[in-house]
């Protein structure tokens, strides 16, 4: 069966995702809620997979719910906290229940999060994981054996465009697309110029770039990113447009910026779509989506 | 080479020391001594804080080099004084813990966590550079460690959470694969850094690890 999320972003369409941050115990109402709200007004969302090393709700456990409410999901994987034998199974049930969209990402290290005790497991990183998923497709698991009913995936991975020195990301960027990743979901981008730099470079590899679009909603957040978050930069003037909010206005402000960015990303044709990460405040991607001008 | 260890948490040997008031400590002349954690010194150090408890130490020995087989007439040679004691205390790396648990039948006791096998880069500083993983990169690696250097242990480039050359555990660490690229770059073998390497085998030689050399 093809891949309703894979057709998308063969379609030509400006591509929109956006993601889901699942609860840290059992009260899943927020969550629920959030996919509701968010379920047709993207392509896909994807579940986040113990963000930060942070011990949440699965992402898998996200994915079978915004399924079942006939929403598009994209399981994220990290490699952090399961060896091959795990990652594995959980593609098998994954795609025995409908999911068809897989996120690959090595995974922050342990000793970021709130279990710093436990063990980082890193059996395998991003590059191996979609090469894992590739020769699965191929009706072989990573040990050479014959499986039993194999899976398909659309398969992604991230990258990170702000990140210095460049060139290392860029190689690695290029073992991800000869792996097999199709779509990258980038690390929050603020500086369109050097974006675009990015995309430029990535035109002439057959996969499609979705902007990650992180929602600013102060300039003490913007300044706390880029002193503690690799890979971000939130440029002077963008600080500058915050700041200067009047007060309660911050988070408006926010909004306007990333919907600005969004259009501007979208009409110049900079790269094929966006994902937005509203990180704890998802009932905003409408408004950020309503102010880029492509509310549906 | 050295063994790099650090003393345990002083109530941590109180505790396991619990029941035992009479005790023999042995340090080692070797890595201990060059990490001042176990030389003569720290021994010393170690007899005075035991008996500030109210323990009574039958005797202490500086072997030269615990882990070899030197260690087993050190402690023919003092056993007097440990068949007087309840149990050994050990200031070496966990090597000459399970060595002289071969030679003494009473409780073997170590004061110290042994970290991690290490070079000195500069004085009193010592890194891990190799894991023992059993299948060795550092032909294609540029001589830098991806296993060991590397927090997360990648084998095919940099993660999301390097910056500016710095680990996202540690800004004060250099992020492993910023050195590697750097030094493949100015080697003009930088190809090496687009081979992908597939999923290691965690199982090269499996634990325990024994070695019969004929
Ligand atoms: S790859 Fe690293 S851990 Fe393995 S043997 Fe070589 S230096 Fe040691
Ligand atoms: S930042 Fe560099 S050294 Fe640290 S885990 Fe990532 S790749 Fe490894």
């Amino acid at each position: 069966m093809a891949s309703s999320f894979r057709e998308v972003l063969k379609s030509g369409k400006f591509v929109i995702t956006s993601e889901i941050g699942p609860p840290k115990g059992t009260n899943i109402e927020k969550m629920l809620h959030h996919i509701d709200l968010l379920k047709d007004k993207v392509d896909a969302l994807n579940v986040t997979d113990h963000q930060s090393s942070i011990m949440r709700f699965p992402s898998i456990g996200g994915c079978l719910t915004i399924k079942e409410q006939g929403g598009e999901p994209i399981l994220q994987m990290t490699c952090r906290d399961r060896n091959r034998l795990a990652l594995q199974a959980e593609l098998l049930f994954a795609y025995t229940r409908g999911i068809r969209n897989v996120l690959c990402l090595t995974g922050d290290a342990v000793l970021v999060g709130d279990n710093k005790a436990a063990k980082g497991v890193f059996d395998l990183d991003s590059t191996q994981l979609l090469k894992t998923i590739r020769q699965m497709e191929s009706g072989k698991d990573s040990g050479g054996n014959d499986l039993d009913g194999t899976v398909e995936f659309c398969a992604g991975a991230i990258v990170t465009p702000e990140a210095k020195p460049i060139e290392p990301q860029l190689i690695k960027f290029e073992k991800k697309v000869e792996a097999g990743a199709e779509f990258f979901q980038t690390q929050a981008i603020y500086d369109l110029d050097n974006f675009g730099k990015f995309t430029e470079y990535a035109r002439q590899f057959p996969v499609k770039i979705l902007a990650g679009i992180i929602l600013l909603v102060s300039a003490r957040m913007a300044k706390y990113m880029n002193e503690n978050v690799p890979g971000i930069l939130v440029p002077q003037n963008l600080i500058d447009e915050l700041a200067s909010a009047p007060k309660g206005e911050a988070l408006n402000r926010g909004i306007e910026i990333a919907g600005r960015m969004i259009a501007t990303l979208e009409k110049e044709s900079i790269c094929h779509g966006v994902h937005v990460m509203a990180i704890g405040r998802e009932e905003m991607v409408p408004d950020i989506l309503k102010a880029a001008g492509l509310a549906t | 080479m050295k063994s790099i260890t650090k003393q345990k948490p002083f109530k941590e040997i109180e505790q396991q020391l619990d029941g035992f008031d009479r005790l023999y400590i042995a340090g080692c002349g070797t890595c201990t001594t060059m990490t001042k954690t176990g030389g003569r010194e720290e021994v010393l150090e170690m007899r005075e804080r035991l008996q500030e408890l109210g323990k009574l130490v039958t005797g202490w020995i500086v072997i030269p080099t615990a882990c070899d087989e030197m260690t087993e007439v050190a402690v023919k040679e003092n056993n007097g004084a440990i068949q007087n004691a309840k149990c050994i205390l050990v200031m070496s790396c966990a090597l000459g813990v399970h060595k002289l648990s071969t030679y003494i039948d009473k409780p073997v006791i170590p004061a110290l966590d042994t970290l991690f096998i290490g070079v000195e880069d500069s004085p009193g500083c010592f890194q891990e550079v190799c894991a023992q993983c059993g299948q060795c990169v550092l032909g294609e690696t540029a001589g830098i460690c991806p296993l060991t250097a590397c927090h997360k242990g990648l084998l095919n480039g940099p993660c999301g959470g390097t910056d500016n050359g710095k680990c996202e555990v540690d800004k004060e660490k250099d992020c492993a694969w910023t050195l590697i690229y750097q030094r493949l770059k100015e080697q003009g073998r930088l190809d090496l850094m687009r081979k992908y390497h597939p999923p290691r085998d965690c199982n090269v030689a499996p634990r325990p690890r024994t070695i019969k050399i004929t």
